[in-house]
């Protein structure tokens, strides 16, 4: 168990030391670098080109690409992600700021999808190829296929604007500060339902169905035969044993979906305008901000290479029969 | 599938081979849901294919002056590459600015055959932001362009994407794949090391990176997919590489002395190409939504030319007056995705040995 981990944390140190590495030289590849941009709206030429090179010594670009690595790697590793070249603030409260909404978000929308698909899944694997099982399978499946932020505009466009019942503009109305605190909460709460619904629909199909056929899988088990032939009742048979035994995969599939979760969250976090990761990720790309690009791609990594990792362990945790030894 | 072996066999006494590729087919047919996806997908390319005669700002056929000319056929041969040669031998009408409806003059004769939608997609043609008539079907967006005609021109670069970006995918996924499944080794352990660094970011993350190295451009758009995509195939392909090496057939051809090239083409990877055509389709469908969304954010097409992404753009910048753009350029996606989606699905189960033994 300990070699396993101890394997696992060296590999995945070696994934995000190549991750870091390729993310860095394809940033600084980009032509057009951050003091070009905030340069290019001085007229006079010498002025623009003299503040053109102070500003590369000041964010250190005039140096070569390894030493500015090097330079990352060393403040990385006492957890300085550096300033925000564009507003010269610290990266890390940047990303504290933003990891709220995407996280609150995401959390929300799994909950849901796990509260909503698994009775779905149960109910279409008792009855499989009966009437609830095709209609739901189908209908899940055709929402399966609107894209995220299709669903998003269709949103906007009739709950938003046509009939004005929900917000769809950031996390809360203007305002929010002179709102009682019970106010406020349902303030937020109504900010949440669309965009979590987006987050939400298109997991359903996914994740009912897989359920339901891990329960197929585990019903054909002897075991379930076995309780079946000392007299339990239906019930007891579908949750105790089948239900609980075809929750492990489960855990991989968690694992799975992560990053699209968070990678998702681009197109969708700037129509609602959200103030989360994905949004910063792509005005920091617009704004060619070097450290926050860099960190958000290290961090995403490092949640991705974490949740995986810990996926792997739970399976073991849950299921005994899984040996760490090679 | 062996009593589809059987009678493919004994038809008429004697035996008559029917190739892998046949028999998938055969399957593929009795899939109601699959055919329909297949269908859908039939017409986006037609539309897409035949746009200049579908919407355009020219006539089909038109006399005009005395004389007959068919402007958007031109248009339509001119999308076929290497035909510019041709066209520029017969092009009908010498005015490089040919415009019939401002020319048109009906006391001398002139008559014309226009196309189903007659706007072009770039012509502005009416009232900004106007709803649906009957003029405009679809009405017109902020620069007062028909919408129906740059819906039907947005299909081209829908199709386009999708299928480029895959092909790139494809050629890179099946090279690496090869190479790791075959050569093994140290190959293989830099390329798997490398397909799983890349799978770590978000997909989306990796797009926009790495767009932002060149001006927004359709092209671009297609490049870029293509580069960050292909690291499912080559996972793909090199799992069935590695699968098919240890076969009898293989190990036959090998001791036959059937150069290692020559193994991996002839005898690999034709064997390899089911799976990786199920996930090509997928990918047609996911590039298809990147492109849109690419496009929405204002990476990908750039105006004046329209794709589904920035005409749903245009809709969000006048929600509260021209909420009309949104719809179609929604339906339009959700179909392209949701067909390709039924193929590829149904594609899985038809190629998939695995899963007919389990239903019968």
């Amino acid at each position: 168990m300990l070699s396993y981990i101890l394997r696992r944390l060296v590999t995945g140190l070696v994934t995000l030391f190549g991750i870091s590495v390729i993310s860095f030289f394809i940033i600084q590849l980009v032509p057009g670098d951050p003091a070009q941009i905030q340069t290019s709206q001085i007229a006079d030429a010498a002025v623009s080109e003299r503040v053109y090179q102070q500003l590369r010594e000041l964010y250190g670009l005039d140096k070569p690409i390894p030493v500015q690595y090097a330079n990352w790697v060393g403040k990385l590793v006492v957890g300085d992600f550096g300033s925000s070249f564009h507003d010269g603030r610290r990266v890390s409260a940047k990303i504290s700021e933003a990891l709220w909404p995407t996280l609150s978000v995401a959390l929300l929308s799994f909950m849901l999808t796990l509260i909503i698909s698994t009775p779905i899944g149960i109910y279409s694997a008792l009855r499989q190829g009966g009437g609830f099982d095709r209609s739901v399978s189908t209908g899940l499946y055709m929402l399966y296929s609107v894209p995220n932020y299709v669903a998003g505009m269709l949103l906007i466009l009739y709950l938003g604007v046509k009939w004005d019942l929900l917000p769809f503009r950031g996390m809360r109305s203007d305002g929010y500060d002179e709102m009682t605190t019970l106010g406020q909460m349902w303030d937020l709460a109504q900010h949440y339902v669309l965009i979590t619904f987006c987050f939400t629909f298109g997991n359903l199909a996914y994740y009912s169905r897989f359920i339901r056929q891990n329960l197929l899988e585990v019903v054909r088990q002897d075991y379930i035969r076995t309780a079946r032939a000392k007299g339990l009742g239906e019930r007891s048979v579908v949750l105790k044993h089948a239900f609980t035994n075809s929750l492990i995969p489960l855990i991989s599939l968690i694992g799975l979906t992560l990053p699209f979760v968070l990678g998702g969250s681009v197109i969708l976090e700037y129509m609602f305008n959200w103030p989360g990761l994905g949004r910063l990720y792509f005005e920091s790309v617009l704004q060619r901000d070097y450290p926050t690009i860099m960190a958000l791609n290290f961090i995403t990594a490092l949640l991705v290479l974490g949740i995986t990792f810990i996926a792997d362990l739970t399976y073991g945790l849950v299921d005994p029969r899984i040996s760490y030894e090679k | 599938m062996a009593t589809e072996a059987t009678k493919s066999t004994t038809t008429r006494g004697a035996p008559v081979a029917r190739s892998y590729w046949h028999i998938t087919w055969r399957r593929f047919r009795g899939h109601r849901l699959g055919m329909v996806g297949l269908c859908v997908v039939a017409v986006l390319f037609l539309v897409a294919f035949l746009s200049p005669i579908l919407a355009n700002e020219q006539p089909i056929l038109c006399r005009f002056d005395g004389g007959f000319y068919y402007p958007a056929v031109v248009d339509l041969i001119h999308q076929v590459p290497g035909t510019s040669l041709i066209i520029q031998k017969q092009r009908p009408y010498r005015l490089a600015t040919f415009d019939f409806k401002r020319e048109f003059d009906p006391e001398r004769g002139d008559w014309a055959l226009w196309t189903p939608v007659r706007y072009g997609p770039r012509e502005i043609a009416a009232e900004p932001l106007a709803g649906p008539s009957s003029r405009h079907w679809l009405g017109t967006d902020q620069s007062g362009r028909d919408v129906l005609s740059r819906m039907v021109h947005g299909t081209v670069v829908s199709m386009k994407v999708g299928f480029l970006s895959m092909g790139i995918a494809v050629i890179l996924g099946l090279v690496f794949g090869c190479i790791a499944g075959y050569a093994g080794g140290i190959a293989d352990l830099v390329i798997s090391r490398f397909i799983e660094v890349v799978q770590c970011f978000p997909a989306f993350f990796l797009i926009l990176a790495v767009l932002a190295w060149f001006p927004p451009s359709i092209e671009n758009v297609m490049i870029v997919i293509g580069l960050t995509r292909w690291v499912g195939i080559a996972r793909f392909a090199r799992g069935e590489i590695l699968r098919i090496r240890e076969t009898d057939y293989a190990l036959a051809a090998r001791s036959l002395g059937v150069r290692p090239a020559q193994l991996v083409l002839r005898h690999l990877l034709p064997n390899a190409l089911a799976p990786v055509l199920v996930s090509v389709t997928f990918g047609i469908a996911v590039s298809i939504l990147i492109e849109a969304g690419l496009s929405w954010l204002g990476f990908g097409v750039q105006p004046p030319d329209a794709s589904w992404g920035t005409i749903l753009r245009s809709g969000y910048e006048n929600l509260f007056t021209a909420g009309h753009m949104i719809p179609p350029a929604c339906v339009a996606i959700f179909l392209a995705v949701l067909s390709f989606n039924l193929v590829g699905d149904t594609l899985r189960d038809v190629i998939d040995p695995r899963l007919q033994a389990e239903r019968a």
